[in-house]
């Protein structure tokens, strides 16, 4: 099978094989922050941004560092120091850009070093091969379809404020089923692309 | 000294039950949520993930705990960081040796084990308080909790997904399998009928904690 393009990559890991849908990753960033679609908004695009970047950055780390002296078993450690300092000047420029937002985001900012959606497309990458634009495409289509799964939950939890829900199924249960639901309707996109 | 010592233990028996069912990391917490959705699709996997995963939570808590008065405190993060993944380059490189077929399947989730929230949430949570003991106590606890949940729901994905359990067939052959559990909704919807379950059984507490 001869691998996809960058872009098939792209709409294939934002609809068919979604970061959270289908891998599970970032899940509890994702449980906690969907409750408001501006939170939900602004973390999504930090991701986003923060996994487009590491992804290529981890890619070279890989190709160039790594795997040249055989440490490849060392990828964890270094990946997510990656990851952290990336973090790091993400939150440095929120706070500068848009303090409301950086206060809006709280803890959760920090938090994105262990998402781990992030450092999970970091190790796919590596598992599947992928070249630098490939890995790129794979990092932003990750990135917007964590996003895109995040701002619906938090419309439909915006929603679902007003719904009787029985206590203990209350936040994260329902939440779960929800996404099960949402899962099921992804299923839909599968085999539109072949991955 | 008989007191005290008294006192010490039920400490680390409270210490252990809070992590296995009080505090439990998966419907208490809502931490290590990944994981739990993507390896419960055999009990194999999720066996070797939650022994795994137990082993890097005491021991990365053990050392947080043993260097939390050295450690700085504005590299605290990453610190337990490399404590964290230390500890799964280990887990990682005895299942590739030993099991390399469920290395083989459990694909990139054995090194997600360091971005768990449950391990780094034990590590910031507790570990950088409490001495090394209780710590160690901590952590096991909070893995066994978690593997507990995820066994349980590995049991009910795969029996229903596969008619087996540990690979063994124990439904007869006119089951028809359903299919949606070993995929991913089915791990949703499992996950979030354990947590209303065990939720109901538990003594509720504010509706709007953890979610």
């Amino acid at each position: 099978m001869e691998t996809p393009g960058p872009f098939t990559i792209f709409l294939a890991s934002i609809f068919i094989n979604n970061i959270l849908l289908a891998n599970f990753l970032g899940m509890c960033s994702f449980i906690a922050v969907s409750r408001e679609i501006k939170t939900a908004l602004g973390l999504g695009t930090a991701v986003i941004f923060v996994m487009t970047l590491t992804s290529g950055i981890n890619y070279f780390v890989y190709t160039l560092l790594l795997e040249p002296l055989g440490l490849e078993y060392l990828r964890f450690i270094a990946f997510i120091v990656v990851i952290a300092a990336t973090v790091q000047l993400v939150e440095m420029i929120i706070e500068r850009v848009s303090p409301v937002l950086y206060y809006a985001l709280g803890i959760f900012l920090p938090l994105i070093t262990v998402n781990c959606a992030i450092l999970g497309v970091s190790l796919f990458l590596v598992i599947r091969e992928y070249s630098f634009l490939q890995s790129l495409a794979y990092g932003a289509g990750g990135g917007a379809g964590w996003a895109l799964a995040i701002l619906a939950m938090a419309g439909l939890r915006q929603k679902m404020k007003r719904s009787r829900v029985h206590p203990a199924l209350q936040g994260p249960a329902i939440t779960m089923i929800l996404t099960g639901i949402m899962a099921l309707a992804f299923i839909g996109f599968s085999g539109m692309v072949p991955m | 000294m008989r007191p005290t010592l008294w006192l010490r233990r039920s400490l680390g028996v409270s210490t252990l039950r809070r992590g296995i069912w009080d505090d439990n990391p998966i419907y208490r917490q809502i931490l290590g949520i990944c994981s739990a959705l993507a390896v419960t699709n055999l009990l194999v996997n999720t066996a070797v993930m939650s022994a795994g995963l137990v082993f890097v939570t005491a021991m990365s808590s053990f050392t947080v705990s043993c260097l939390r008065t050295v450690t700085p405190k504005r590299v605290r993060m990453m610190a337990q960081v490399l404590i964290i993944a230390s500890y799964v380059i280990v887990v990682d490189i005895a299942i590739k040796a030993y099991l390399p077929a469920i290395s083989e399947a459990l694909g990139p989730y054995v090194g997600l084990i360091i971005t768990n929230c449950i391990i780094m949430g034990r590590c910031e949570g507790f570990a950088a308080k409490n001495p090394p003991v209780l710590s160690f106590l901590d952590g096991l606890g909070c893995g066994i909790g978690y593997g507990l949940v995820l066994l349980t729901i590995a049991f009910f994905r795969e029996l229903l997904g596969f008619g087996t359990l540990f690979g063994a067939p124990v439904l007869p052959d006119g089951f028809t399998r359903w299919v949606i559990m070993v995929m991913p909704p089915g791990a949703f919807f499992m996950l979030g009928l354990v947590m209303w379950l065990l939720r109901t059984v538990q003594k509720p507490r504010s509706p709007a904690e953890g979610g």
